[in-house]
């Protein structure tokens, strides 16, 4: 089955390939080039219904077409009525019969792969990640590690990690469609899925529940490195010293404006849980501002200076008061908070 | 009042004539009007989506905005176009079909037909009284309840009034078609259309209580500080997605199944042969509205229902595939060796077929849970509900416009244009939904406001957006068209298709009592029979008499009128208790109405048999 499965696999690819000019979108996003187990699980459905679909849509304009080239009204038929056929038994079993059978062809894989994926042993002992959706960024907690990060979540190559997720304020949905599908983060209940790399990489997710304004603008990465990889990103990032001063001058003039402007209210460096607003321990690491913007200094003082016109209606806009020179300096020091060699560019990004 | 009488009135007469109607037929023609205004404003909308969709990072329309317009995008098609053109259909044609002068209750079916309208404007009102809804048309919980100003409110009571006309005719329809059906015409000679307007009214009777449950648990929460879908005081959001999927999947079914009813008259009549299996096509109609009910958490798979839950709705939602595949293939055989004619109608009738299946496909794909975890919320499913609800429903609208016109309005819609309508709208379609299977498996969620660049997505969004202004060119072609047969077009023959089905037994358009003399009906496709036998008329089922018809009233209106006051004073409560007045003052129009109606008999009046002999033939 797999291995049928396999070479199918390949086919459809091709064949979508020739399909769509943008062939099946970008590698880093499309759940059409699946790099990881949930991914792949759905991509065999996916491919199998398409299939059996695919077969039911040949055979219908195969009738069509003989119906429209044959049964055309010709010249000099005008008074032609044709037999009034009432039905036919034989025929209408034949056609209730087939599909049954279809459709317990993909039924049986449907109910193996929901409750495959749903499986949740091993939770206990491995890597477990609390996932918070909130308007308009994720946060992870990595539990039992007292390491948290926002927007960027590092996960180890091939190993299952098991997401708890929750929303803080109204529903989002955790989608990184290479890796696999999507779940909800609701605010009322704990969802649980698990997601494993298969291959390195930096891999773009989404939110796919509307939650917004800037529901669109929610993105975040999830970024797989190599197991010895990732054991060194936890080293580094539990060794964080949240009160290192910075060593340049317009930077340590970022960091007292950062605790002055109350920026700390909301935000948090080192392993205390940010309530309000994002982590920003390995802030200098990640590969992008906000979730969208490039990693430059000067996006960031726009953010600083602006939020809204970026993110329409995210919750840090209007909360703080900075000059255009502040946010020179607490960018400058942001920027620098690099606590760890281990970057999206470890992944391959 | 003579028919020639009734002709020659000023424009205020007939204004009037409108706004006091009770005749269904006239009912039926505003239900298209209003349908058809509000498809023109859902698909200007539409056309603001997608232009904002044209290039990647656009900055056309600004985020709050956006989510507003594919909030009243979804809302408008769903509730206020396609819905009443297909109750628009219904009225007109349905108890034609059944040999009935009437529906069971003309004044409710005016009422319906007011509440629809007016809820559709007060929903729009929110354009210009300080924002629209912007939680999607799903309107989930905890968003639609957080959301600020009034964009919502004015959600909850605009559906809250237009469901309770959908409701009230859903009942009005079942009533009739159980007890006003002409002598003769049993269950199983009923034409399909007819049969599917039944199925639709019960799935209407069964799903809307639960739309109307939930709103009005939405409406308490925001205007009167409940805490059902508040997760801080114990309450519990997903109840929301329950009881609206609880309704929200009838309503597909309720949208589609009558252009099913549409196909199965179109198909038999340019083919010239019976509908092939009966029988059959009437239980998987009754199938399919029964599953309809089944299998409301597909909605949900993403939701964290687990496992067994997510297993038991996905083979529920496969199992529809069945009775929609007979369908399929009893309309293919219907047509086999027959005599097809391809006109405007039939075009649109034969384009479903391939359409309908790519999205009866794509939904059986949406079925495997696991695979839907990919598609959940994403363009693909904008691309699968686009195919099944555009390529069924509004294909099917098309089509039975084309081919009920000259009924309705004595005269033929123009082949040209109707075929040019037919061919751009059907490319710019396929241009604008195709490639949205892919973009959403590529990475591009649904409600996005903006994609970003290099990902990949800006191909398919800009073929995407092309496609979109095809349809707009189609549409104003079609309404060209309507405007030039109104002024020049061939006038109609009672029967110009060569018809079966008993409405082509009367005048184009009919007499306003309809038939002179109830019809006797000998079997299914009753006109065929007489014609086969030669007689080209139906046979009588009684001599020719006094007429019982209702009188027009106005109080529907007043009544509607009222509920709308209210509604503003409801939503507007929250910011001044001043508004409570409002309140007070349309609910008292409305009971007052009500309370008119109660008291004052009303016997209706009689149509004169010498009169009814003078206008014969
Ligand atoms: C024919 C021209 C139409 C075009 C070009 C069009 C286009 C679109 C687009 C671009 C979206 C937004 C997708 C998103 O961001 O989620 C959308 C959403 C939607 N459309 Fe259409 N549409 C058309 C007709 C219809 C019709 C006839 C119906 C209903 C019978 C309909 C029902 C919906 C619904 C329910 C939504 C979802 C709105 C929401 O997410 O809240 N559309 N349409
Ligand atoms: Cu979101």
């Amino acid at each position: 089955m797999k291995d049928w499965m396999g070479k199918s696999k390949a086919i459809f690819l091709l064949g979508s390939l020739a399909l769509i000019l943008a062939g099946c979108g970008q590698e880093n996003l499309s759940a059409l080039i699946p790099k990881g187990y949930g991914a792949e699980t759905s991509m065999d459905l996916i491919i199998l219904s398409t299939i059996i679909m695919t077969f039911v849509f040949i055979v219908v304009i195969l009738v069509f077409v003989i119906v429209l080239s044959r049964f055309r009204k010709k010249k000099g038929q005008e008074n032609y009525i044709p037999k009034q056929v009432e039905g036919s038994k034989t025929l209408e079993t034949v056609w209730t019969v087939i599909p049954i059978v279809l459709v317990i062809i993909l039924a049986v894989p449907t109910v193996t792969a929901t409750f495959d994926l749903a499986d949740e042993t091993g939770s206990e002992d491995g890597l477990n990640i609390e996932v918070t959706g909130n308007q308009y960024w994720w946060h992870f907690n990595y539990e039992g590690q007292e390491i948290q990060t926002s927007q960027d979540m590092y996960i180890p190559v091939g190993e299952k990690v098991h997401l708890n997720m929750m929303a803080s304020d109204v529903i989002h949905s955790f989608w990184v469609p290479a890796l696999s599908g999507k779940m909800d983060a609701n605010p009322e209940n704990e969802n649980s899925m698990y997601i494993e790399a298969h291959e390195e990489g930096v891999y773009w997710g989404k939110c796919a529940e509307l939650c917004g304004p800037s529901h669109s603008l929610m993105d975040f990465k999830v970024i797989a490195v190599s197991p010895e990889e990732f054991d060194q990103w936890v080293e580094d990032m539990q060794n964080v010293d949240p009160e290192a001063e910075p060593e340049d001058a317009v930077a340590q003039d970022g960091k007292a404006a950062f605790e002055e402007n109350s920026c700390m209210g909301c935000h948090a460096i080192g392993s205390s849980p940010a309530q309000v607003g994002p982590n920003l321990t390995s802030f200098g690491d990640r590969s992008k501002i906000a979730g969208i913007l490039e990693p430059t200094k000067e996006n960031l003082v726009d953010w600083l200076m602006d939020p809204e016109s970026i993110k329409p209606g995210n919750q840090m806009t209007g909360n703080y008061d900075i000059t255009e020179e502040e946010a020179n300096s607490i960018a400058e020091y942001l920027m620098q908070l690099q606590p760890s060699e281990i970057t999206p560019e470890s992944a391959g990004d | 009042m003579s028919i020639a009488a009734t002709q020659k009135r000023g424009f205020g007469a007939v204004l009037w004539d409108y706004l006091t109607t009770v005749d269904h037929k006239k009912i039926g023609i505003l239900y298209l009007i209003g349908g058809g205004f509000f498809f023109l404003l859902g698909g200007l909308e539409a056309l603001f989506i997608r232009i904002q969709l044209l290039v990647p990072e656009n900055d056309f329309i600004s985020a709050g905005l956006y989510n507003e317009m594919f909030t009243m995008h979804g809302t408008t098609m769903i509730f206020l176009a396609v819905m009443p053109l297909l109750l628009g259909l219904m009225n007109y044609i349905m108890p034609l079909q059944i040999g009935a002068r009437d529906v069971a209750f003309p004044f409710l079916n005016s009422l319906g037909f007011w509440l629809f309208l007016f809820g559709g404007l007060l929903l729009n009102c929110s354009w210009f009284l300080g924002g629209a809804p912007d939680a999607g048309w799903t309107a989930y919980t905890p968003l639609s309840l957080q959301s600020p100003g009034h964009g919502i409110d004015f959600y909850v009571m605009g559906l809250q009034l237009s469901g309770a006309g959908t409701l009230i005719g859903g009942i009005n329809f079942l009533v009739t078609i159980v007890t006003m059906r002409a002598p003769g015409m049993t269950y199983m000679r009923m034409p399909l259309f007819t049969w599917t307007t039944f199925v639709t009214s019960v799935l209407i009777l069964f799903a809307f209580p639960a739309l109307t449950v939930n709103l009005f648990l939405l409406m308490f929460d925001r205007m009167f500080g409940s805490a059902f879908f508040d997760v801080a005081l114990g309450g519990n959001t997903v109840i929301w997605q329950h009881l609206f999927w609880i309704f929200g999947h009838p309503e597909v079914y309720i949208l589609i199944l009558p252009a099913f009813g549409v196909f199965s008259e179109v198909f038999p009549t340019f083919s010239k042969k019976r509908l092939f299996g009966y029988t059959a096509m009437v239980f998987a109609t009754i199938l399919i509205a029964f599953l309809g009910f089944m299998v409301w958490a597909h909605h949900m798979f993403t939701v964290g229902l687990g496992p067994v839950a997510n297993s038991i709705f996905a083979i529920a939602t496969m199992a529809i595939a069945v009775p929609t595949g007979i369908k399929i293939f009893n309309w293919l055989a219907t047509m086999w060796g027959g005599s097809i004619t391809i006109n405007s109608s039939m075009l649109w009738a034969l384009a479903f077929i391939p359409t309908f299946t790519i999205g009866g496909m794509t939904g059986v794909m949406l079925a495997s849970a696991v695979a839907d975890y990919q598609y959940h919320d994403t363009y693909f499913v904008v691309a699968h509900f686009h195919y099944v609800m555009v390529g069924g429903t509004v294909f099917g609208i098309f089509a039975a416009l084309h081919y009920w016109w000259p009924k309705m309005f004595g005269r033929i819609l123009h082949e040209g244009m109707g075929k040019f309508t037919f061919w751009t709208f059907f490319i710019g379609f396929h241009l604008t939904f195709f490639i949205q299977h892919f973009l959403g498996l590529m990475g591009m969620p649904r409600r996005y406001w903006v994609f970003l660049e290099d990902q990949g997505l800006d191909t398919g969004n800009l073929v995407s957006s092309i496609g979109a202004f095809l349809m707009a060119i189609a549409v104003i072609v079609f309404l060209i068209n309507i405007i030039y047969t109104a002024a020049k077009g061939t006038k109609a023959p009672a029967d110009p298709w060569d018809g079966r089905a008993l409405e082509w037994a009367i005048s184009s358009p009919p007499p306003y009592y309809n038939f002179k003399q109830t019809p006797l009906v000998r079997g299914l496709d009753p006109l065929w029979i007489e014609k086969m036998e030669g007689k080209g008329k139906v046979t009588p089922a009684e001599p020719v008499d006094d007429i019982h018809m209702p009188n027009s009233s106005f109080v529907p209106f007043i009544m509607t009128f009222g509920f709308f006051v209210a509604s503003f004073g409801f939503i507007y409560q929250v910011d001044h208790s001043a508004w409570l007045i409002a309140v007070y003052v349309g609910m008292g129009i409305a009971l007052g109405a009500m309370a008119y109606r109660s008291l004052k008999d009303d016997h209706g009046h009689h149509v004169t048999k010498e009169e009814l002999e003078r206008e014969a033939d």
